[in-house]
Protein backbone atom coordinates (compact mmCIF):
# COMPACT_ATOMS: atom_id res chain seq x y z
CA UNK A 1 0.00 0.00 0.00
CA UNK A 2 1.04 3.30 -0.51
CA UNK A 3 0.23 6.99 0.43
CA UNK A 4 -1.46 7.62 -2.89
CA UNK A 5 -4.42 4.75 -2.52
CA UNK A 6 -6.59 6.89 -0.13
CA UNK A 7 -10.11 6.29 0.30
CA UNK A 8 -13.16 8.63 -1.77
CA UNK A 9 -16.08 9.29 -1.15
CA UNK A 10 -16.77 8.09 -5.17
CA UNK A 11 -18.17 5.08 -6.11
CA UNK A 12 -19.31 4.07 -9.25
CA UNK A 13 -23.07 3.26 -9.39
CA UNK A 14 -23.78 -0.57 -9.68
CA UNK A 15 -26.12 -1.39 -12.38
CA UNK A 16 -28.39 -3.91 -11.22
CA UNK A 17 -32.02 -3.50 -12.60
CA UNK A 18 -34.33 -5.38 -10.02
CA UNK A 19 -36.13 -8.68 -11.22
CA UNK A 20 -39.35 -9.25 -10.63
CA UNK A 21 -40.24 -12.26 -7.97
CA UNK A 22 -42.71 -13.86 -10.88
CA UNK A 23 -39.61 -13.53 -13.60
CA UNK A 24 -40.37 -17.48 -14.20
CA UNK A 25 -44.11 -16.66 -15.19
CA UNK A 26 -43.13 -15.25 -18.47
CA UNK A 27 -41.50 -17.56 -20.48
CA UNK A 28 -42.31 -21.13 -21.21
CA UNK A 29 -38.78 -22.32 -20.77
CA UNK A 30 -38.44 -20.57 -17.79
CA UNK A 31 -42.01 -21.76 -16.35
CA UNK A 32 -40.60 -25.40 -16.99
CA UNK A 33 -37.57 -24.95 -15.47
CA UNK A 34 -39.95 -24.09 -11.97
CA UNK A 35 -42.34 -26.59 -12.77
CA UNK A 36 -39.33 -28.68 -12.77
CA UNK A 37 -38.08 -27.57 -9.24
CA UNK A 38 -41.23 -27.90 -7.91
CA UNK A 39 -41.77 -31.44 -8.93
CA UNK A 40 -39.27 -32.44 -5.77
CA UNK A 41 -42.34 -31.40 -3.39
CA UNK A 42 -44.15 -34.22 -4.97
CA UNK A 43 -41.22 -36.26 -4.22
CA UNK A 44 -41.70 -35.22 -0.52
CA UNK A 45 -45.33 -35.58 -0.62
CA UNK A 46 -44.47 -39.43 -1.55
CA UNK A 47 -42.62 -40.24 1.05
CA UNK A 48 -45.28 -38.42 3.51
CA UNK A 49 -47.55 -40.93 1.93
CA UNK A 50 -45.36 -43.93 2.39
CA UNK A 51 -45.01 -43.02 6.34
CA UNK A 52 -48.53 -43.03 6.60
CA UNK A 53 -49.16 -46.21 5.06
CA UNK A 54 -46.53 -47.79 7.08
CA UNK A 55 -48.00 -46.21 10.42
CA UNK A 56 -51.14 -47.95 9.08
CA UNK A 57 -49.73 -51.25 8.38
CA UNK A 58 -47.95 -51.31 11.78
CA UNK A 59 -50.81 -50.10 13.67
CA UNK A 60 -52.90 -53.69 12.18
CA UNK A 61 -55.75 -54.72 9.65
CA UNK A 62 -58.17 -52.02 10.64
CA UNK A 63 -56.02 -49.34 10.42
CA UNK A 64 -54.30 -50.14 6.98
CA UNK A 65 -58.06 -50.41 5.94
CA UNK A 66 -59.14 -46.99 6.92
CA UNK A 67 -55.97 -45.94 5.49
CA UNK A 68 -56.95 -47.54 2.07
CA UNK A 69 -60.56 -46.07 2.30
CA UNK A 70 -58.99 -42.45 2.94
CA UNK A 71 -57.14 -43.09 -0.27
CA UNK A 72 -60.37 -43.35 -1.97
CA UNK A 73 -61.82 -39.30 -1.01
CA UNK A 74 -62.44 -37.61 -4.40
CA UNK A 75 -59.57 -34.84 -2.90
CA UNK A 76 -57.30 -36.78 -2.55
CA UNK A 77 -57.26 -39.34 -5.65
CA UNK A 78 -57.28 -35.27 -7.55
CA UNK A 79 -54.45 -34.29 -5.26
CA UNK A 80 -52.45 -37.98 -5.85
CA UNK A 81 -53.49 -37.43 -9.54
CA UNK A 82 -51.43 -34.23 -9.74
CA UNK A 83 -48.80 -35.62 -8.03
CA UNK A 84 -48.29 -38.30 -10.30
CA UNK A 85 -47.74 -35.60 -13.24
CA UNK A 86 -45.45 -34.22 -11.37
CA UNK A 87 -43.68 -37.32 -10.57
CA UNK A 88 -43.88 -37.94 -14.27
CA UNK A 89 -42.38 -34.79 -15.03
CA UNK A 90 -39.36 -35.31 -12.80
CA UNK A 91 -38.75 -38.93 -14.03
CA UNK A 92 -38.56 -37.86 -17.45
CA UNK A 93 -36.57 -34.45 -17.56
CA UNK A 94 -34.16 -36.26 -14.81
CA UNK A 95 -33.24 -39.03 -17.54
CA UNK A 96 -33.30 -36.28 -20.31
CA UNK A 97 -29.94 -34.76 -18.22
CA UNK A 98 -28.48 -38.00 -17.55
CA UNK A 99 -26.36 -37.66 -20.40
CA UNK A 100 -25.14 -34.32 -19.51
CA UNK A 101 -24.09 -35.96 -15.65
CA UNK A 102 -22.95 -39.22 -16.69
CA UNK A 103 -20.48 -39.17 -20.20
CA UNK A 104 -19.25 -42.23 -20.96
CA UNK A 105 -16.30 -43.02 -23.42
CA UNK A 106 -15.66 -46.40 -25.07
CA UNK A 107 -12.51 -46.42 -26.67
CA UNK A 108 -11.94 -42.88 -27.00
CA UNK A 109 -15.11 -41.77 -28.44
CA UNK A 110 -18.15 -40.61 -26.39
CA UNK A 111 -21.38 -42.72 -26.06
CA UNK A 112 -24.15 -40.62 -27.42
CA UNK A 113 -26.48 -38.79 -25.53
CA UNK A 114 -29.45 -40.93 -26.82
CA UNK A 115 -27.90 -44.21 -25.90
CA UNK A 116 -27.56 -43.21 -22.15
CA UNK A 117 -30.73 -41.47 -21.89
CA UNK A 118 -32.23 -44.56 -23.54
CA UNK A 119 -30.56 -47.01 -21.42
CA UNK A 120 -32.19 -45.07 -17.90
CA UNK A 121 -35.91 -44.76 -19.71
CA UNK A 122 -34.80 -49.20 -20.21
CA UNK A 123 -34.14 -49.32 -16.97
CA UNK A 124 -37.19 -47.68 -15.72
CA UNK A 125 -39.32 -49.79 -17.62
CA UNK A 126 -37.55 -53.14 -16.32
CA UNK A 127 -38.01 -51.76 -12.61
CA UNK A 128 -41.59 -50.72 -12.87
CA UNK A 129 -42.40 -53.72 -14.08
CA UNK A 130 -40.44 -55.77 -11.60
CA UNK A 131 -41.67 -53.34 -8.66
CA UNK A 132 -45.82 -54.12 -10.15
CA UNK A 133 -45.26 -58.11 -10.05
CA UNK A 134 -43.93 -57.74 -6.69
CA UNK A 135 -46.56 -55.81 -5.32
CA UNK A 136 -49.47 -57.66 -7.42
CA UNK A 137 -48.66 -61.33 -7.30
CA UNK A 138 -49.74 -61.64 -3.39
CA UNK B 1 -6.78 -23.14 3.64
CA UNK B 2 -10.04 -22.66 1.95
CA UNK B 3 -13.13 -23.38 3.55
CA UNK B 4 -14.79 -26.80 2.53
CA UNK B 5 -18.01 -26.41 1.30
CA UNK B 6 -20.58 -29.15 2.17
CA UNK B 7 -22.46 -28.33 -1.03
CA UNK B 8 -21.05 -31.93 -3.12
CA UNK B 9 -21.85 -33.95 -0.34
CA UNK B 10 -25.47 -32.40 -0.40
CA UNK B 11 -25.72 -32.65 -4.12
CA UNK B 12 -24.93 -36.71 -4.06
CA UNK B 13 -27.37 -36.99 -1.70
CA UNK B 14 -29.94 -35.11 -3.89
CA UNK B 15 -28.72 -36.84 -6.89
CA UNK B 16 -29.34 -40.24 -5.39
CA UNK B 17 -32.77 -39.09 -4.45
CA UNK B 18 -33.70 -37.74 -7.72
CA UNK B 19 -32.08 -41.44 -9.40
CA UNK B 20 -34.49 -43.31 -7.19
CA UNK B 21 -37.40 -41.43 -7.27
CA UNK B 22 -37.29 -41.22 -10.68
CA UNK B 23 -37.26 -44.63 -11.34
CA UNK B 24 -39.54 -46.14 -8.78
CA UNK B 25 -42.44 -43.37 -7.89
CA UNK B 26 -44.10 -43.08 -10.92
CA UNK B 27 -45.18 -46.66 -10.71
CA UNK B 28 -45.19 -46.96 -7.10
CA UNK B 29 -47.95 -43.91 -7.34
CA UNK B 30 -49.63 -45.53 -9.87
CA UNK B 31 -50.53 -48.11 -8.14
CA UNK B 32 -50.97 -46.90 -4.46
CA UNK B 33 -52.69 -43.57 -5.19
CA UNK B 34 -54.53 -44.59 -8.65
CA UNK B 35 -54.94 -47.87 -9.65
CA UNK B 36 -56.15 -49.59 -6.27
CA UNK B 37 -58.28 -46.49 -4.47
CA UNK B 38 -60.26 -46.66 -8.21
CA UNK B 39 -60.23 -50.00 -8.70
CA UNK B 40 -58.81 -50.67 -11.54
CA UNK B 41 -56.28 -53.41 -10.11
CA UNK B 42 -57.12 -55.54 -7.08
CA UNK B 43 -54.96 -54.39 -4.33
CA UNK B 44 -52.54 -56.72 -2.09
CA UNK B 45 -54.27 -58.09 1.59
CA UNK B 46 -53.07 -56.59 4.32
CA UNK B 47 -51.25 -59.91 5.32
CA UNK B 48 -49.29 -59.74 2.29
CA UNK B 49 -48.64 -56.04 2.38
CA UNK B 50 -46.82 -56.87 5.92
CA UNK B 51 -45.34 -59.82 4.41
CA UNK B 52 -43.89 -57.62 1.46
CA UNK B 53 -42.24 -55.09 3.83
CA UNK B 54 -41.34 -56.77 6.47
CA UNK B 55 -38.27 -58.43 4.27
CA UNK B 56 -34.81 -56.78 5.53
CA UNK B 57 -34.16 -55.69 1.87
CA UNK B 58 -37.30 -54.30 1.46
CA UNK B 59 -36.93 -52.41 4.44
CA UNK B 60 -33.84 -51.17 3.32
CA UNK B 61 -34.71 -50.28 0.45
CA UNK B 62 -37.91 -47.94 1.99
CA UNK B 63 -35.54 -46.40 4.15
CA UNK B 64 -33.29 -45.10 1.52
CA UNK B 65 -36.04 -44.26 -0.49
CA UNK B 66 -37.56 -41.99 2.29
CA UNK B 67 -34.05 -40.77 3.46
CA UNK B 68 -32.66 -39.94 0.08
CA UNK B 69 -36.14 -38.58 -1.57
CA UNK B 70 -36.19 -36.57 1.51
CA UNK B 71 -32.60 -34.97 0.92
CA UNK B 72 -33.62 -34.42 -3.01
CA UNK B 73 -36.95 -32.35 -1.56
CA UNK B 74 -34.44 -30.35 0.87
CA UNK B 75 -31.58 -29.69 -1.99
CA UNK B 76 -34.31 -28.92 -4.76
CA UNK B 77 -36.40 -26.77 -2.77
CA UNK B 78 -34.54 -24.54 -1.09
CA UNK B 79 -32.48 -23.44 -4.24
CA UNK B 80 -36.50 -23.07 -5.77
CA UNK B 81 -37.19 -20.33 -3.05
CA UNK B 82 -33.69 -18.95 -3.40
CA UNK B 83 -34.06 -18.06 -7.04
CA UNK B 84 -37.54 -18.17 -7.61
CA UNK B 85 -38.78 -16.17 -5.26
CA UNK B 86 -35.44 -14.41 -4.02
CA UNK B 87 -35.50 -15.14 -0.80
CA UNK B 88 -32.16 -15.33 0.23
CA UNK B 89 -32.36 -12.98 3.00
CA UNK B 90 -34.24 -16.51 4.73
CA UNK B 91 -31.04 -18.59 4.17
CA UNK B 92 -30.31 -19.88 7.37
CA UNK B 93 -34.65 -20.53 8.04
CA UNK B 94 -35.06 -21.93 4.94
CA UNK B 95 -32.01 -24.02 5.40
CA UNK B 96 -32.65 -25.56 8.59
CA UNK B 97 -36.29 -26.48 7.53
CA UNK B 98 -35.77 -27.93 4.45
CA UNK B 99 -32.68 -30.11 6.30
CA UNK B 100 -34.77 -30.22 9.62
CA UNK B 101 -37.44 -31.61 7.88
CA UNK B 102 -35.46 -34.18 5.25
CA UNK B 103 -34.18 -35.08 9.36
CA UNK B 104 -37.55 -35.58 10.73
CA UNK B 105 -38.72 -37.96 8.11
CA UNK B 106 -36.03 -39.83 8.03
CA UNK B 107 -36.03 -40.87 11.38
CA UNK B 108 -39.86 -41.64 11.29
CA UNK B 109 -39.00 -43.74 8.64
CA UNK B 110 -36.16 -45.31 10.59
CA UNK B 111 -38.62 -45.85 13.32
CA UNK B 112 -41.47 -47.29 11.19
CA UNK B 113 -39.83 -49.60 8.92
CA UNK B 114 -37.59 -50.97 12.71
CA UNK B 115 -40.41 -51.52 14.89
CA UNK B 116 -43.04 -53.09 11.89
CA UNK B 117 -43.79 -56.92 12.81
Amino acid sequence: MNDISAHTAYHPRWYRPRVSTYWWLWRWVYLKFILREISSIAVAYFVVLLLLQLRALSHGPEAYAAFQAWLKVPQIIALNSVCLLFVLLHTITWFNLAPRAIVVRVRGKRVPDRLIAGSNYVAWLVVSVAVAWLILRG
Amino acid sequence: MAKRSNEPFLWLLFSAGGALAALLLPVLLFLYGLAFPLGWLEPPSYQSMLTLISHPLMRLLLFALCFLGLCHWAHRFRYTLYDGLQIKHLNEVIFVLCYGGAMVGTVLAGYLLWTIP
